[in-house]
Parts: structure tokens; sequence; C-alpha cells
């Protein structure tokens, strides 16, 4: 590590997380002071107060540590999920398959939606292994 | 060693506005007065004395200038905190804090809301923005996905049924048909409440609190003046306050809240147990709400909230009296229900509750929730010192 790898303060986190979802990436910060992921993106670290933070981007593989599934009234529905990426933090995100059951414990892959240009960029996770 | 707080300050007065749906021509600030000129009256208090306002108001930026102006109130002493259903729960303990200070003499602590009503007018009012958001993409609906992301957990952990989801809103329903104020009276079965509409898994629209309009006064004193006006004191006896998150993707562990935390503080406070507690008003926004908080404030052991609710144990006839109103699930819930869990703690400590009442009961805890399962602030009352 020099110390150009290192971010100071970020002044626009959200800018930031923005563009490299937008790039397809799901974005993190790591903390070089207690070496811990940060998520959402701050301008200081939640757990220790430093502001030596870095970008990083999560392989997006992890567990699934809740889900719901909401059913609309017309048929069909869509899960919300929150998932423990193995990088150490939780995300909320949607599931790429809006039948079936997420079970809680189950290992999830990852990927970030940027198909859609009418809404926000998402966190879309699948099941690993076959459905 | 006796804490300094305890004991220190009176509820003198309560009272609600009109509850349910007041049509359009009422907005929020005038459920609130209605409220408390009923608490003023209830307190045998005059405005003119009153010199402490503490008030929360959903949607509006300046509550208590909005408050103040309305009720013609120019306090020396103001508290807005915000945070969500249990603001009022708060300010009570800030208005104990600010009473024994000297800050005032008399604390009004005062709510209303017309989101029932609200619903149906054209142009819905503007909420102030809280972007950005990093959960927004998922499509959550709020506040729902969050509790019922916290009721999944709990399942998963701890083998929590849909049957002891089910029997939270049953005993709801059941202390509601005793209560002439409640929104809804009509029976309730476990069975009706799993075949209701899924909103989001496990809850149905049945494990969901109401939608209504109404409003809330409570009136406090230092327990040591106006000892020659209105009803028989309510002392405080213990207040403890916590947060944790405000998104439910940042709470920590979503089958404990802080609810461990302010109650601690709150039974420390008291220099009460559990067991010591008649009667218990605890926030339920949705029916895991009172499962949770039954085990964070040490009536049981962490993961047998489920078990515990079951076979009526805190409907009328149970062991345990709980939402003896009827609860945000079957009695009242306008957006921030806080204040409504103490106004029924101080009407059964009073023995005000008509067929309701529990009998004998001289100490209860009042419990508000805010947020995502985000806020937590614990109250215990009692008719004695
Ligand atoms: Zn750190």
């Amino acid at each position: 590590m020099t110390a150009a790898d290192l971010v100071p303060a970020e002044p626009a986190p959200w800018a930031t997380f923005a563009a490299r979802r937008a790039e397809g990436r799901i974005p993190f910060q790591h903390c070089w002071s207690c070496e811990r992921a940060v998520f959402y993106p701050r301008v200081l670290c939640p757990h220790c107060g430093s502001v030596e933070l870095e970008w990083r981007d999560s392989a997006g593989v992890g567990v699934v540590y809740s889900a719901t599934y909401l059913p609309a009234r017309d048929g069909g529905g869509r899960h919300v999920l929150l998932v423990d990426l193995d990088e150490g933090f939780r995300v909320m995100g949607s599931a790429t398959d809006d039948a079936g059951a997420y079970a809680i414990g189950s290992r999830v892959r990852g990927a970030v939606d940027v198909g859609n240009p009418e809404a926000e960029p998402r966190f879309v996770f699948a099941e690993e292994g076959p459905r | 060693m006796t804490h300094a707080l305890r004991g220190s300050a009176v509820i003198r007065g309560v009272a609600e506005s009109e509850l349910g749906e007041v049509g359009p021509h009422r907005f929020p600030l005038d459920l609130l007065g209605e409220a408390v000129a009923g608490a003023l009256a209830d307190a045998g208090i005059a405005k003119s004395e009153v010199d402490g306002l503490f008030t929360a108001v959903g949607g509006r930026m300046m509550s208590n200038l909005d408050v103040g102006e309305y009720l013609g109130i120019a306090p020396s002493f103001t508290d807005g905190t915000m945070i969500g259903g249990s603001s009022f729960v708060s300010h009570v303990h800030h208005a104990a804090l600010a009473l024994q200070a000297g800050a005032c003499k008399v604390a009004l602590i005062a709510y209303g809301s017309t989101q029932r009503t609200d619903q149906r007018r054209p142009g819905r009012l503007p909420y102030p923005p809280e972007l950005p958001s990093y959960e927004a993409a998922a499509r959550p609906v709020h506040p729902v996905t969050g509790y019922a992301l916290a009721a999944a957990r709990h399942m998963h952990e701890f083998g929590t049924t849909r049957e002891q989801l089910a029997e939270v809103a049953v005993a709801a329903r059941r202390w509601a048909q005793l209560n002439p104020k409640a929104f809804k009276r009509d029976p309730l079965t476990v069975e009706d409440v799993l075949s209701a509409r899924v909103v989001a898994t496990p809850f149905t629209t049945l494990d969901c609190c109401l939608v209504t309009d109404g409003g809330g006064a409570i009136v406090m004193t230092r327990a040591d003046a106006y000892t020659d006006r209105g009803t028989a004191p309510v002392y405080v006896l213990g207040a403890g306050e916590a947060h944790s998150h405000r998104s439910i993707s940042q709470m920590p562990d979503l089958t404990t809240t802080s609810a461990r935390e302010s109650g601690r503080r709150a039974f420390e406070m008291a220099g009460l147990r559990p067991a010591d507690i008649d009667v218990l008003e605890l926030y339920d926004a949705f029916t895991i709400n009172p499962i949770l908080f039954l085990e964070d404030l040490g009536f049981c052991a962490k993961g047998e909230g489920g078990a515990f609710v079951e076979g009526g144990r805190i409907a009328p006839g149970g062991a345990l009296p709980v939402n003896t109103n009827g609860g945000g699930l079957s009695f009242c819930h306008p957006g921030m229900y806080g204040i409504f869990a103490l106004i029924e703690a101080v009407r059964q400590l009073r023995g005000d509750a008509g067929e309701r009442q529990v009998a004998g009961a001289t100490t209860a805890l009042a419990h508000g929730n805010g947020g995502q399962l985000s806020s937590q602030v614990t109250a215990i009352l009692s008719s004695e010192l």
C-alpha cells in the first residue's frame, strides 16, 4: 500500500457508488484502520471513525440473511433479500428469478442489473447451483 | 441507590382526539388540538400554564413551531425529538429531565395525524426527500418489508411459527372487543389471519397495523407540584432510550432490538424487574413486534417469544395483559402509535379502563418503537412511588 492508494475523505460517496454500480460493479469501501468493510459508502468508517477508506468491488457471492416475497395484487411478485456478502457487508437486493423461494442460509451469487434505462441499477441474486 | 429521576415527574392528564376516520376537512393539528384540550382538562391545568412543549408530527420539518403557533403556546423549553413512533415515550423521558432541572413547570406532549384521510385527499402532502437510498433499487415497501425480513429471520433462527405470529393479532382483537373506541372489533381467529391476503411473507394484511387518523396528548409536572388539581398522578419511575440504525439492512441483528438496552435502562432507574409489571403496552406495528419486545425487555428468553404468546397468554384472561386497548393492530394507528401506548398505560393505572381494566394494576410498561425496529424507548409508570 502506498499513500496514493488511500482515498481521503470521499467528498461524494453516493456519486462514486452510483458511477461504479453503473459499470456493473458491487462497490463497497474498505477501512485501512480497522480492516473492516464499510457499506453503505460514507465519508468516515462507522466502526472506528477513520477517514482512510478505499473503494473495492465485491465478487458478489454471499449468503441469504433474510428474505421476503411481496406478491403483486395482479399475480406475480418479487423477492427482497438481505445478503451477507463474503467481503463482510450486507446489502438489500432483488432476485433474478421471481418464482420459487430464496431460503435463508442459502448461497447466492449476485450481479448488477443495468439493463433497464428507466430504473436505478439493482443488485440481483441467484441461488448457486441448479434451481 | 435510588435514581434521582425515579418518580420525580408525574403524568397528570391524558386524552385522545376523535380517532378512526375524521373526514377531509380536518388536519393533523386539529386532532392534536382536540387531544391537548382534553388532556389539559383532565389534568386541571390551564393552557396558559404550559411552558414545555414536546411534539413530533409526521412530514413537518418544524413541528414545534407549527404546534406552538396553533395552540398559542410560547414555551420556555421545546423538544422536537423525532424518532418515529417512539418519539412520545422519549418525550416523557425528556420532559421528566426538563421538569427536574427546572427548565419548565408544565410539560405538554402532543401528536396528531390524519394518515387515513390523507390517502383520500387529492395531491398528497409532499414529504421531505430521503435520498439517497442504498435499498431503493430492490423496491422494498416501507415499512412492511423491514419487519417481514425480521419476522422471517426470527422464524428461521428460533422456529417461531406463522400461527404464533397470528396469536398476537388475535389477542389484540380480543382486547379491542372490550374497548368501545377501537377501530376493529369484529371477531378474529388465527385461521382468519393466516388466510388473509399476503403482503410480504410471512405477513398477511392482518399481521399489519391499522391505518387510521388520531391524535393524543399528555400533560406532565413535577411530582411535588400542582398536587391540588386534577386526577391522581401517575409516577414516571423509569425511562430508557436506544437506537441502532435507520434502514433495515443496517440493523446489526434482525432478531434482537435495542429494546434490550432501553428496557435495561428503564428497569434500572425504576428499581424493578419484569416480574413486577402488571400490564404492558408494546408498540405493535406488526405481529412480530410484541414477540421481539417480550424477549428483549426480559419477559421471556431470546427465541421463546413465539411460544410465550401461545394459548391466549397475552389476551384478556391470560397470565400477562399486553396491549389492553387493542394496540396498533386493532385499536388505532395513525402512523406514530407510541403516545397511545402511554395513554392506555395511564388509564390502566388509574383504574379508568372500563371493561378491559386489569384488576389491581399498579405498574405498567409502555414501549415505543420507531423506524424499522430502529428506535426503542421504554417507560415504566406506576400509581405508587
Ligand atoms: Zn474502520
